[in-house]
C-alpha cells in the first residue's frame, strides 16, 4: 500500500524547493504517500497542483513588498521573507562553523546539502574541539573574520555563553514548535537534537550483548568497557555516570551511584579507562562503549566488518540535547540566520534525523506524520526511549561539581 | 673609532630583538597572564580562594601523582639512560653503535603525544600485540594485575622517552670524562670502583643533576601522552588544568592557572634544591 520513497529521495526533490515552506510542503506530500491508497494519491496529486500555486504566492508578495533589505537581520525570523535572508546571506559568501565533527549526527551531510543548495562557502574550524573551546573562539576571535557564525554547544556552556552576551537573539521560524523545555525563554538558543546513552557492541569480539546497566558487571566482559572520555571533560561520559546513577537506584540530583557504580564496573576489572573511539570499538581495543545511541547508530553502517549492535539500556535511560546558538558578533549573521532556517525546517530536521538523533521538533514532525517510515525503523524502538530523563542545567552542574570531588579517587587510578 | 663603536652597540641590540620579542610574547606574556589570573575571581575581583582550593582535595592527589611519576621516571630515566649511554661511549664498543644509539635517541626522545600512546596500546595494550604472544604462552599479564592504563604504564610509557633524551643530554658530559684519568687512575692502583666513587662520578654530577632536573620538569609537564593512554583517569595536573579550562563540564579558567602556578612553585622548589646542589658538585670541575 502507498508509495515507498527512499530517504534520499524525498530530501533531493524538497532541496529543489526554493524556500522551506516548499520544501516542508514536498516532504509533507511525499511522506504522507507512503500510506495512501492508489486512488487517494491520484486525487491529491491533482489537488496539489493547485494547492502549491496558492502556497507560492502570498511569500513571493511579501517578499516583494518589503523593497530594499534591511541592513541588520531582525530578531524573528517569520517577520522577513525567506527570500531576503537567502539574499542577504548570499551576499555574504560564505559562513564559519565550529566544531561539527562530520560523523557526528550527520554534520557532513548536513554541511555539504548547505553548502550545494544555497551556494555559500562553508568553513568548519577545529572539528574535534570541545564546547569550551567553541566559546572561547567567539571571545578571542571577535571582531575578527573567521569568527564562528553558529555554535553547538552543550547546555551549560549555552546558559553561560547566554548570560556572557555571547550570543545574538533569534527566534527562527520554526522556534513554536520546539518543546518549551528545549529553548532559552530569552532567544539566546534552542536544543538542536538529542539522544540517550547506550552501549555500542563489537559483536565480532562480544557474543552476548549487555541489555542493563546490570549485565556490564558480567565477568565475561573483562577488561571491555570503556566510556568516551573521562566524566571529568567529555559531556557524554557525564550522561553515561547519569544513566548508570539512573539504573542503580540514584537519580537525576544524585549521581553519587552512578559513581559507585563504574568504581565496582573497575574493580571487577571490567572498565578500561582508554578513551574509546569509533576506531578503538572497531579494532576491539574497547568492544563495548557507553556513547550517545547516535554516534553508536553511526558506526554500524561505517564499520561493517564490526558488526557492531546498539543497546538501550533497559534499566537507566537518560538523554540530553545540545544547543544552536548564533555568534553576537560573527562576521556573516545573515548566513547565521539561513542556517538556523535551514536545520529547523522540516528538511534539516531529517538530515539530523538520517544522523540517528532526535531533532528537536521530533513530536511535532511525528505528530503531523511527515517522518518517512524508513528512518523511524532505523532507530530502536520508541518504547526504549519512552522513559527517557533529561537533566536540569542546575543538575548538570551539580552533577560536575560531585563527579569532579569523587571520581578521582574512587574511579581514577 | 668612536663612530665605529656607536653603529656596533645598537646592531648587536636589533639581531637579539626579535629573539626577546619571541621570549616576551610566548613565554613571559602567557605566564604573566597566569599569575595573575590565579588570582583573580570569576568578575575579576582580587582573591586567594583559587591558591587555598588548589591544596584540597582531588587537586593534591594530582600534584601528589604527577610529582611521584616526574620523580619515577626522571631517576630512573636518569640511571638507565647514563649507563646506556656511557656504555655505548666507552672505549672498547665499537664506533658505530653511539651513532646508532645517538640517532634512535633523536627520534625518541622527541616521540611522545598521541602517537607514542597510540603505539603502547597496540603493543601492551589489553589486546596488544606483546600481550597476546605472552596470553599465547600461557601468561596474561592483565590477569595478573598488570594494566598499562594506570599510574605504572604512564610511568612506563614515559620512559620511552625519558631515557633517550637523558642519553642525548648525558653524552657530552660523558665524552668529558678524559681517558687520560681513568689511565692516570689504574695506574696508581685504583679500583674502577675507587675510580668512580673519587673521580668519575664528582666530575659528573652537575651534569647528571642538570639532566635529571630536565628530565624532571620533561615528564611533569606532558599532557598529551598521559591523557591519550587513560582517558584522564590518571589524576596528572596537566590534565587537571585541561578539564577546567578546555572540556565540555567543568568551566573554571582561574582555578587552571592557580594549578599552573602551583606546577610553578613545584618547579621552583625543584631549581632550589637544585642549585645548591649543584654549586657544591662543581667544586671538582672548576
Amino acid at each position: 500500500m502507498g508509495q515507498q520513497w527512499d530517504v534520499d529521495d524525498i530530501l533531493d526533490r524538497a532541496l529543489q524547493e526554493e524556500d522551506p515552506q516548499r520544501m516542508d510542503a514536498v516532504i509533507a506530500r511525499l511522506v504522507g504517500e507512503e500510506t495512501m491508497s492508489r486512488a487517494a494519491m491520484l486525487r491529491r496529486s491533482a489537488a496539489a497542483g493547485i494547492g502549491l500555486t496558492i502556497l507560492a504566492s502570498p511569500t513571493a508578495a511579501f517578499a516583494r513588498s518589503l523593497g530594499a533589505a534591511a541592513a541588520a537581520p531582525p530578531q524573528r525570523g517569520a517577520s522577513i521573507g525567506f527570500a531576503t535572508i537567502l539574499k542577504e546571506a548570499k551576499r555574504e559568501k560564505k559562513i564559519n562553523t565550529i566544531a561539527l565533527p562530520p560523523d557526528w549526527a550527520n554534520y557532513g551531510e548536513i554541511m555539504s546539502t548547505f553548502k550545494k543548495r544555497f551556494g555559500l562557502g562553508l568553513t568548519n574550524d577545529n572539528p574535534d574541539g570541545s564546547s569550551a573551546q567553541e566559546n572561547q573562539a567567539v571571545r578571542s576571535l571577535k571582531g575578527d573574520a573567521r569568527a564562528p557564525d553558529v555554535l553547538d554547544v552543550g547546555p551549560s556552556f549555552a546558559i553561560a555563553g547566554a548570560n556572557e552576551g555571547l550570543y545574538a537573539k533569534y527566534y527562527n521560524r520554526y522556534w513554536g514548535s520546539v518543546p518549551r523545555a528545549m529553548k532559552d525563554g530569552r532567544g539566546f538558543w534552542l536544543a538542536d537534537y538529542w539522544g540517550v546513552i547506550s552501549f555500542g557492541i563489537n559483536r565480532a569480539v562480544v557474543s552476548t550483548i549487555p541489555r542493563s546497566w546490570d549485565d556490564l558487571l558480567k565477568p565475561e566482559y573483562k577488561n571491555k568497557v570503556a566510556l568516551n572520555g573521562s566524566p571529568l571533560t567529555s559531556g557524554s561520559a557525564v550522561a553515561g555516570v547519569f544513566s548508570a546513577s539512573i539504573g542503580n537506584g540514584g537519580s537525576l540530583n544524585d549521581v553519587g551511584p552512578g559513581i559507585d557504580f563504574f568504581k565496582r564496573l573497575k574493580d571487577a576489572g571490567n572498565f578500561i579507562p582508554v578513551q574509546a573511539t569509533p576506531q578503538t570499538i572497531a579494532s576491539g581495543q574497547t568492544p563495548i562503549v557507553i556513547d550517545w545511541d547516535y554516534l553508536n547508530l553511526a558506526y554500524v553502517k561505517a564499520y561493517p566488518s564490526a558488526r557492531i549492535a546498539v543497546s538501550i539500556p533497559s534499566d537507566g535511560v537518560y538523554g540530553a540535547h545540545y544547543c544552536q546558538a548564533i555568534n553576537a558578533t560573527g562576521p556573516h549573521p545573515w548566513a547565521a540566520r539561513l542556517w538556523q532556517e535551514f536545520l529547523y525546517s522540516d528538511a534539516g530536521q531529517l538530515l539530523w534525523l538520517k544522523g540517528y538523533s532526535h531533532p528537536a521538533r521530533f513530536t511535532d514532525m511525528s505528530k503531523r506524520k511527515v517522518i518517512p517510515g524508513a528512518l523511524v525503523k532505523a532507530l530502536p524502538s520508541p518504547t526504549a526511549y519512552a522513559k527517557v530523563k533529561f537533566a536540569t542545567p542546575g543538575q548538570l552542574s551539580r552533577a560536575g561539581a560531585k563527579i569532579a570531588a569523587e571520581w578521582p579517587a574512587k574511579v581514577g587510578s | 673609532m668612536e663612530a665605529g663603536r656607536g653603529v656596533r652597540l645598537p646592531l648587536a641590540w636589533l639581531v637579539v630583538l626579535p629573539f626577546f620579542l619571541y621570549a616576551f610574547a610566548f613565554m613571559f606574556l602567557p605566564a604573566g597572564k597566569v599569575l595573575f589570573g590565579a588570582f583573580q575571581d570569576a568578575d575579576g575581583g582580587f582573591t586567594l580562594a583559587n591558591l587555598e582550593e588548589i591544596t584540597n582535595e582531588p587537586y593534591r592527589t594530582s600534584f601528589k601523582t604527577s610529582i611521584e611519576v616526574s620523580l619515577v621516571t626522571a631517576l630512573l630515566g636518569g640511571a638507565l639512560g647514563f649507563l646506556i649511554a656511557y656504555s655505548t661511549i666507552r672505549d672498547g664498543t665499537p664506533r658505530w653503535i653511539r651513532s646508532a644509539f645517538t640517532t634512535f635517541s633523536g627520534v625518541a626522545a622527541n616521540f611522545a603525544g598521541i602517537p607514542l600512546a597510540a603505539a603502547f596500546i597496540a603493543t601492551a595494550g589489553t589486546i596488544g600485540i606483546v600481550t597476546q604472544f605472552l596470553a599465547g604462552h600461557g601468561y596474561n599479564p592483565y590477569e595478573h594485575g598488570f594494566t598499562l592504563f594506570s599510574k605504572t604504564g604512564v610511568e612506563l610509557v614515559y620512559l620511552y622517552f625519558q631515557i633517550p633524551l637523558m642519553i642525548l643530554v648525558i653524552a657530552p658530559a660523558i665524552d668529558g670524562l678524559k681517558q687520560e684519568w681513568r689511565e692516570a687512575a689504574a695506574n696508581l692502583g685504583a679500583t674502577p670502583r675507587q675510580f668512580w666513587r673519587h673521580v668519575g662520578l664528582p666530575v659528573l654530577t652537575p651534569s647528571l643533576l642538570g639532566a635529571v632536573v630536565l628530565l624532571f620538569g620533561n615528564s611533569f609537564a606532558a599532557y598529551a601522552t598521559a591523557y591519550a593512554l587513560t582517558g584522564g583517569s590518571v589524576p596528572l595536573v596537566p590534565i587537571t588544568i585541561g578539564f577546567y579550562l578546555s572540556g565540555d563540564v567543568l568551566s573554571n579558567p582561574h582555578l587552571s592557572h592557580a594549578l599552573a602556578l602551583g606546577m610553578f612553585v613545584v618547579l621552583a622548589v625543584m631549581m632550589a634544591i637544585y642549585v645548591p646542589l649543584q654549586r657544591i658538585s662543581s667544586r671538582w670541575v672548576k
